[in-house]
């Protein structure tokens, strides 16, 4: 028997054709399952009534796996085999992980994507997120009563394409349909209703159980746009557990505790931080196996002095955000709390009072990730008419393609929103040219160098023709999921070739800001840097046409003549390395001028050649 | 005459109401379609029609229009849970037989 749902006025489905979808929130620390029932977003709980399922993952030796809380549990007694925060390696090489010797995972560095030797075999990221994927996409089928159409997944906003591919591999490995990726700052925002508020730009405060994420977006007309992120990928609420257990043992006057004591006191300060969250003190009673008894109480006001310098140190990137986006705290329309540390009054107190406004709490910040994906996922799935409501995100860098002399060609400017497909026609370099290559590169600086290489591929079989006469349409397509495919056709013959981007994996979270950054700073630099390789490029072009005609048509010029183009060319050839911008100006624009009167000799002769044996009349002028 | 809610439907409705905030009550209905002749509709009522026969039900208005309530009389709107799953469901006396999953009916 099918349970019904309340629907809309109007929107009662057709048996059978109410599509499930969901969304998820694959966290660091937990993650979530949601969806839209009785027009309401709700978290789909597991069996104890518990919506948050930790994201840990323990291989056993008998082959079976244990997802959640039972792997977390087994974590000090099984560290090697109970992979916990595997979102941290998603889509990154062992040299992009922070902290490698630290972990207590045995690494393998594969190419790609580092992998994780386990009781079970090697284990990539990808494969570990999909269990996590599993687990709630049986939790939702259980609990909807039916098949999912597809999923909403959330990324973080700074993930790039390598984290983005490998976290919707992971999804289809866990048999999902992905309806989209989505930023997790955007659907916090559209949780609250914020993509119908008035335009403006918004900031997202994120702090999780271990990361501390901060964005900044701009709605304009439905659209959100992610304008700066910044964050400290080591700070989080299980850093003022510890500033909360660091006060016990102080207090206390007992010995370092054995690792049990740590972990019964690290869960008493949790407790404690949670009952101040809503009191204004709270009890620390435990027994610990030394028998040594602790029984404190601590008031919110010591909680806030002990954890103020945490507090305060989420502030550093929250200007840097700012910064990065050119605002003022006071540009900001509203604030989003989102993370379960962000219930600790100070916190908000302290944002609050950081943007001169209350900051927006009345939904439950572990959660409003998981809505908002779950409404995006509800709509995608078409149970809301499409007009209603269609969300689009923005690529974060510009990407183009490398032209003659290291340069780079924008196709697709950063801030496009997606999907987007963009063209541009390129042409060939030398005559009789049948092949190109390729390059695609990811960021906002002028020489290659300076960009991210995420692909590169060739093009073969253009027919021969004089250099500049090939017409090579290329075009760059993002899907919805910010994911890249470029394709190259030569429009005369129709020979094309693409490539579907597998990025090289390996950005590192800061480096996406980063590149940003650097675009901006080396504006004028870049420019400079720009004109030059452009010059030398047309030398190079000028000093090949001129061999070519020297070769071609020599003998129409007298002893002094050549000697002159001589000397051009061997002035040219000599600053075409490393001449300044000027002296290669003036030395191309020397030959040039050398080689007029032959130019000028060469197409007399070609004239006549034409003409030779025909009548005036037969001329098809 | 009359359709009914549970107590627990009326709850869950009523709740539902206040998260959505707006809505005079439930429209219940019929339409001719799905494998086995009927379906339920089962819809938010943001206002109602001058034909419209309104019962109440532990508070809740019930909205049903003139041409469903022959199939729906003496229907009561139940809130169940089946594992994780729960939903509303239609306790209909005047269903004969109903395709498998319950979604469509006849009369």
């Amino acid at each position: 028997m099918a349970l019904l749902q309340i629907s809309e006025p109007g929107m009662s489905t057709q048996p059978h054709q109410h599509r499930l979808a969901v969304g998820i929130d694959l966290g660091t620390t937990n993650s979530l399952v949601a969806t839209v029932r009785n027009s309401i977003a709700v978290c789909l709980n597991d069996e104890t009534g518990s919506a948050m399922l930790p994201s840990v993952v323990r291989y056993l030796a008998d082959g079976s796996v244990e997802i959640g809380s039972r792997a977390q549990a087994a974590q000090t007694r099984d560290p090697r085999n109970t992979i916990v925060s595997v979102k941290r390696f998603m889509g990154r090489g062992v040299g992009d992980v922070a902290h490698v010797e630290s972990m207590p995972y045995d690494f393998v560095d594969a190419p790609g994507m580092v992998r994780l030797r386990t009781v079970q075999g090697t284990k990539s990221p990808v494969e570990i997120s999909a269990e996590i994927l599993r687990a709630l996409r049986l939790r939702a089928d259980a609990s909807l009563g039916g098949a999912l159409t597809g999923a909403v997944i959330t990324v973080p906003a700074y993930f790039d394409d390598a984290q983005r591919q490998a976290t919707k591999d992971a999804a289809e490995l866990a048999g999902l349909n992905v309806l989209r990726l989505l930023n997790e700052p955007t659907a916090a925002a559209i949780a609250y209703g914020l993509e119908n508020a008035s335009e403006g730009v918004y900031a997202v405060y994120d702090l999780g159980g271990g990361t501390f994420d901060i964005s900044i977006l701009k709605l304009t007309r439905g659209v959100f746009e992610v304008l700066s992120t910044s964050g400290d990928a080591a700070l989080g609420g299980d850093d003022f557990d510890q500033r909360l257990y660091c006060w016990v043992i102080d207090r206390a006057h007992i010995a370092p505790p054995c690792d049990e004591d740590v972990r019964r006191l690290l869960m008493k300060a949790r407790e404690a931080k949670e009952v101040l969250s809503r009191y204004d003190e709270a009890p620390i009673v435990a027994k610990l196996s030394s028998g040594e008894q602790v029984d404190l109480t601590i008031s919110r006001a010591e909680f806030d002095q002990i954890t103020r310098p945490l507090v305060s140190k989420t502030l550093a990137p929250v200007r840097k955000a700012l910064r990065d986006a050119e605002l003022k705290p006071e540009d900001i329309k509203g604030v989003v709390m989102v993370g379960g540390a962000t219930r600790m009054p100070q916190v908000q107190r302290a944002v609050g009072e950081y943007f001169g406004q209350e900051p927006l709490t009345n939904l439950d910040p572990d959660k409003v990730v998981a809505l908002g994906a779950a409404m995006q996922a509800n709509v995608l799935a078409g149970n809301r008419s499409a007009d209603d409501w269609l969300l689009l995100d923005v690529i974060p860098l510009s990407l183009g393609l490398e032209t003659m002399g290291g340069l780079v060609e924008k196709v697709i400017l950063r801030n496009s929103t997606i999907p987007v497909a963009r063209g541009q026609e390129f042409t060939t370099f030398k005559d009789g040219q049948t092949a190109m290559a390729f390059h695609v590169l990811q960021g906002e600086r002028e020489l290659v160098s300076d960009c991210r290489s995420l692909a590169r591929f060739e093009l073969r079989g253009i027919p021969p023709m004089v250099a500049g006469a090939a017409r090579i349409r290329v075009t760059f397509q993002v899907d919805a999921d910010g994911l890249l495919s470029v394709s190259a056709r030569e429009l005369s013959s129709g020979v094309e070739a693409s490539v579907i981007v597998k990025p090289s994996y390996g950005l590192s979270d800061q480096e996406v800001a980063e590149m940003l950054k650097s675009g901006f700073e080396h504006a004028s630099d870049d420019m400079k840097r720009r004109a030059l390789r452009e010059q030398q490029v047309e030398a190079e072009r000028l000093l090949e046409a001129t061999e070519q005609a020297l070769a071609a048509d020599g003998e129409l010029l007298d002893h002094a003549a050549t000697g002159r183009i001589e000397r051009a060319v061997t002035e040219l050839a000599r600053l075409v390395k490393d001449g300044s911008l000027d002296e290669l100006k003036q030395a191309v624009g020397s030959l040039s001028r050398a080689t007029e009167d032959f130019a000028a000799a060469r197409m007399n002769k070609g004239i006549r050649s034409a003409l030779a044996g025909q009548k005036i009349d037969q001329l098809e002028v | 005459m009359a359709v009914t809610l549970s107590e627990r439907a009326a709850k869950h409705v009523s709740n539902f109401i206040s998260k959505r905030g707006k809505g005079v009550g439930i429209r219940l209905g019929v339409r001719t379609s799905g494998c086995s002749g009927m379906a339920y509709k089962l819809e938010f009522a943001d206002e109602a029609l001058d034909e419209d026969l309104v019962f109440e039900s532990h508070g809740v208005k019930v909205l049903v229009d003139p041409k469903s309530l022959p199939y729906l009389d003496g229907t009561e709107l139940d809130f169940v849970r089946e594992g994780l799953n729960e939903g509303f469901q239609f306790n209909n006396p005047n269903v004969k037989d109903a395709c498998g999953c319950g979604e469509s009916f006849n009369v």
